[in-house]
């Protein structure tokens, strides 16, 4: 379960971010990620074969992860509601099929979202801090996130400032992110990395540690908005640093891989990178999410495949 | 336990195993003269899979006298023409990949993961890559046309069964030679599939012969006075048996043998990729790997985290059915094997160091032995010095790269070498100063068939692979 008690780094950890030069030498310090060894891992990992019991489990576990998501322009109430809707009950024939963890909006709909999912676990998770470029100042951030929070977000995905990174203004970075943790109160603030921003695995690492130094409860690859989004050598790497992390600090930070994940297959091989390198603690929504729209009818078509034995089709799952 | 993998086990049924196998001479299977016959076994389950022919010295004199008769003609094809069967067969192997993988791990015990993703496309591309030689000799940096030795009389060993007879066969037949081949004794069946896959190829008889056997066959092949070539791949023990036996004779001889690998992590390396590469280094194929990374080099001021994280990723090592797709380290090879797996483990603990092994559960039937690691090892210690041949892994610290450089040559043997660190420039130093055949840097256990492949001092002599391995093959031209 994820703790909402304040981060308290252990001695060594406590004054990395005490000046931009130590938070530099501390990101620089982090030993290396080798890209044909992470990509090989990787390669390796996928060819795990799920079958049979497996299948049936992991195709539950995923619904049970999804942050269903629409992040569109033309995203309305009336889309909200559908969304909402399948969240609840993902097959409106079959009631064994769980519900998804998250639906994952626009800050200015999530009061909608919110009196759609009444009487229900499923938390309602908004973007914000000027998704998905982040650029703008940080009052405009914490007054987007601010607002969020105020109409009943129970998460915040906020993005980090890529701009920033790339010039080396690690501190600013891990300032803004505590700055709208403090708004969050006791939302949960996801960070976004962008990862297809920041191109090398070395600063998705970076970044991930200024991410979990500044009191995120989860790290998330991507937007959804820049590709390539969320690669399972991204995803690795990630999960590497949640585990070194938690080694140090016994704080255990959960993990959200969003956008490109579209099948049942990829799915599990997240779930696969999961269980191998962090272990079955970390295999439920509270430490794992996957952030998707179309994935979601992948796996029920999977699930009445394994359940009847013949495959339906696109027109036998609802589109909302 | 959440999200448990399933039995995931590739069906048997498409291999088809015959109850007796007969001598694989001339084009055609043949009785032995002896009616002598062995059982060879599944190591996972110790299931009899068929019986096989022990060739007697007047078998392989038949065999020899086969490919003799042979070479008049396959050395006076052009090489396209010899190129031409070498593609056909490479071909077969693809299109019959799958039956070859699950015949190699019921033979040998090793994963189906590995049989089917690296042994069985490295034997395609190592008979594509020679076949791709056998029109260009004259570019082998050999002279202009250079001949074929006649002969080669081939033993190869029971770890990659079917890729080492494609390292022995392919390079030999593209220069032009004939051979006659000698699989290990535990893991005949995929080198006599491979008898069928020449039939197949309408390869001319008698250019590949294959003699099943054990010791006494391969001693009757490599005394038998009209072999032109022996390339020998297994133990030092038996290879300096072979050098003693050939001595005086005009015998050609490669030897690839025994290894003790340093696998060296500087404190500057990209940490879990290099706890990847020291468990694919020693764990792969149950560490049955002549090159494998048996000894861990780690630089004191990072081993504890090191270790820790090592020791975490071992726990995730499945063991047990090789045929299960999910499977990361199957069977030990023989009963035999084991024992010595087992009086080298026993003597490493005698003498002192820590042994750790990973949680599995090992299966009721076979022979298995769980991931191994020993600390607090000296360069003293037998597990420091012997090959084991096994998934044991011995740990040494060191704390300046002329330490490890040091204690990494301080071997008998010199195969290969693996160096983990970010920085180029160590990379470049410290591999230049390593006695080793092979040195990889930043991965381990990486096989190509256009990499020269072979050993220093006691890891033998010559070079497999690549146009460094065309010479084993061959006389100078002009």
């Amino acid at each position: 379960m994820l703790q909402n008690d304040p981060l308290v780094l252990p001695p060594l950890l406590s004054d990395v971010t005490s000046s931009e030069s130590a938070l530099r030498s501390f990101l620089f310090g982090l030993s290396g990620v080798d890209k044909v060894g992470v990509e090989q891992r990787v390669a390796e990992l996928s060819t795990r074969s799920i079958k049979t019991t497996a299948k049936a489990e992991g195709i539950d576990l995923a619904i049970k992860m999804i942050d269903l998501t629409t992040l569109e322009g033309m995203d309305t109430k009336g889309k909200i509601k559908t969304l909402c809707a399948k969240a609840r009950r993902p097959d409106p024939l079959d009631s064994s099929v769980p519900s998804v963890a998250a639906v994952c909006v626009y800050n200015d709909l999530v009061a909608e979202a919110k009196s759609n999912l009444v009487g229900t676990n499923i938390k309602v998770a908004a973007v914000a801090t000027a998704f998905p470029s982040g650029r703008a100042t940080l009052a405009t951030k914490i007054q987007d996130t601010s607002d969020a929070v105020a109409q009943g977000a129970d998460e915040i995905d906020m993005v980090i400032d890529r701009g920033a990174f790339h010039e080396g203004r690690f501190l600013d970075i891990y300032d803004q992110i505590q700055s709208i943790k403090q708004v969050c109160k006791s939302a949960h603030l996801k960070v976004i990395l962008e990862t297809g921003e920041l191109k090398t695995y070395d600063n998705v690492k970076r970044a991930s540690w200024i991410a979990m130094l500044a009191g995120a409860d989860f790290i998330k690859t991507s937007t959804g908005k820049i590709q390539p989004a969320a690669t399972l050598p991204v995803t690795l790497v990630m999960l590497q640093a949640i585990r070194d992390f938690h080694i140090q600090t016994r704080r255990m930070i959960g993990m959200k891989p969003a956008g490109g994940i579209k099948t049942t297959k990829d799915a599990f091989k997240n779930l696969v990178l999961v269980k191998e390198t962090l272990g079955d603690n970390w295999l439920n929504p509270d430490m794992f999410r996957i952030g998707a729209s179309s994935l979601l009818n992948d796996l029920l078509m999977q699930r009445k495949k394994l359940t009847t034995g013949a495959y339906s089709g696109p027109d036998y799952v609802t589109v909302d | 336990m959440v999200f448990e993998y399933a039995a995931a086990p590739e069906s048997s049924a498409i291999v088809n195993i015959k109850s007796h196998y007969n001598l694989f001479i001339g084009g055609k299977f043949v009785k032995g003269k002896n009616n002598s016959n062995y059982k060879t076994i599944n190591p996972a389950t110790e299931e009899v899979l068929a019986e096989i022919t022990e060739a007697s010295v007047k078998d392989v004199n038949e065999a020899v006298k086969a490919a003799r008769k042979a070479f008049k003609t396959w050395s006076k094809l052009t090489g396209s023409q010899r190129g031409k069967y070498l593609f056909r067969i490479a071909r077969i192997i693809q299109e019959r990949a799958r039956e070859i993988a699950v015949l190699e791990t019921m033979n040998n015990g090793k994963p189906i993961r590995e049989s089917r993703d690296i042994d069985i496309p490295l034997v395609a591309a190592h008979f594509f890559h020679y076949a791709g030689w056998a029109d260009k000799l004259d570019h082998a940096g050999l002279g202009k046309n250079p001949q074929p030795l006649g002969v080669a009389g081939q033993i190869i060993p029971w770890n990659f069964p079917l890729l080492m007879l494609a390292w022995k066969i392919a390079p030999a037949l593209a220069a032009g030679n004939t051979v006659v081949l000698k699989p290990a004794e535990t893991t005949p069946l995929t080198a006599l599939l491979f008898a069928e896959i020449c039939q197949q190829a309408e390869l001319p008889d008698g250019v590949v012969n294959i003699i099943t056997g054990a010791g006494e066959t391969g001693k009757a092949l490599v005394e038998h006075p009209d072999i032109n070539k022996i390339a020998f791949t297994g133990s030092t023990e038996v290879g300096r048996l072979i050098a003693q036996s050939v001595a005086g004779t005009n015998k050609k001889v490669t030897l690839e043998l025994g290894g003790k690998a340093a696998n060296i992590v500087f404190d500057d390396a990209a940490i879990d990729q290099a706890v990847e590469g020291v468990v694919q280094g020693i764990f792969f194929n149950q560490g049955h790997v002549c090159c494998a990374g048996s000894r861990l080099l780690i630089q004191e001021s990072i081993s504890d985290n090191f270790m820790n994280l090592l020791y975490e990723r071992m726990k995730n090592l499945r063991l047990g059915n090789p045929l299960d797709k999910n499977t990361d380290v199957g069977a030990i090879n023989s009963a035999a094997q084991l024992a010595k797996i087992k009086e080298l483990t026993q003597a490493g603990s005698a003498e002192g160091a820590e042994m750790w092994s990973a949680p599995c559960e090992i299966p009721n039937r076979g022979f298995w032995f769980a991931p191994t690691v020993f600390t607090n090892v000296s360069l003293s210690h037998r597990i420091a010095r012997e090959e084991i041949f096994g998934p044991v892994l011995s740990v040494l610290t060191f704390r300046t790269p002329d330490e490890a450089i040091e204690k990494a040559n301080n071997t008998p043997f010199g195969l290969s070498a693996g160096i983990w660190t970010e920085k180029g420039s160590r990379i470049l130093e410290v591999a230049n100063r390593l006695r080793a055949g092979v040195v990889w840097a930043n991965t381990f256990n990486k096989f190509d068939p256009t990499s020269p492949f072979g050993g220093y001092k006691e890891s033998g002599y010559g070079r497999e692979g690549g146009r460094h391995g065309l010479e084993a093959y061959l006389k100078a031209g002009k």
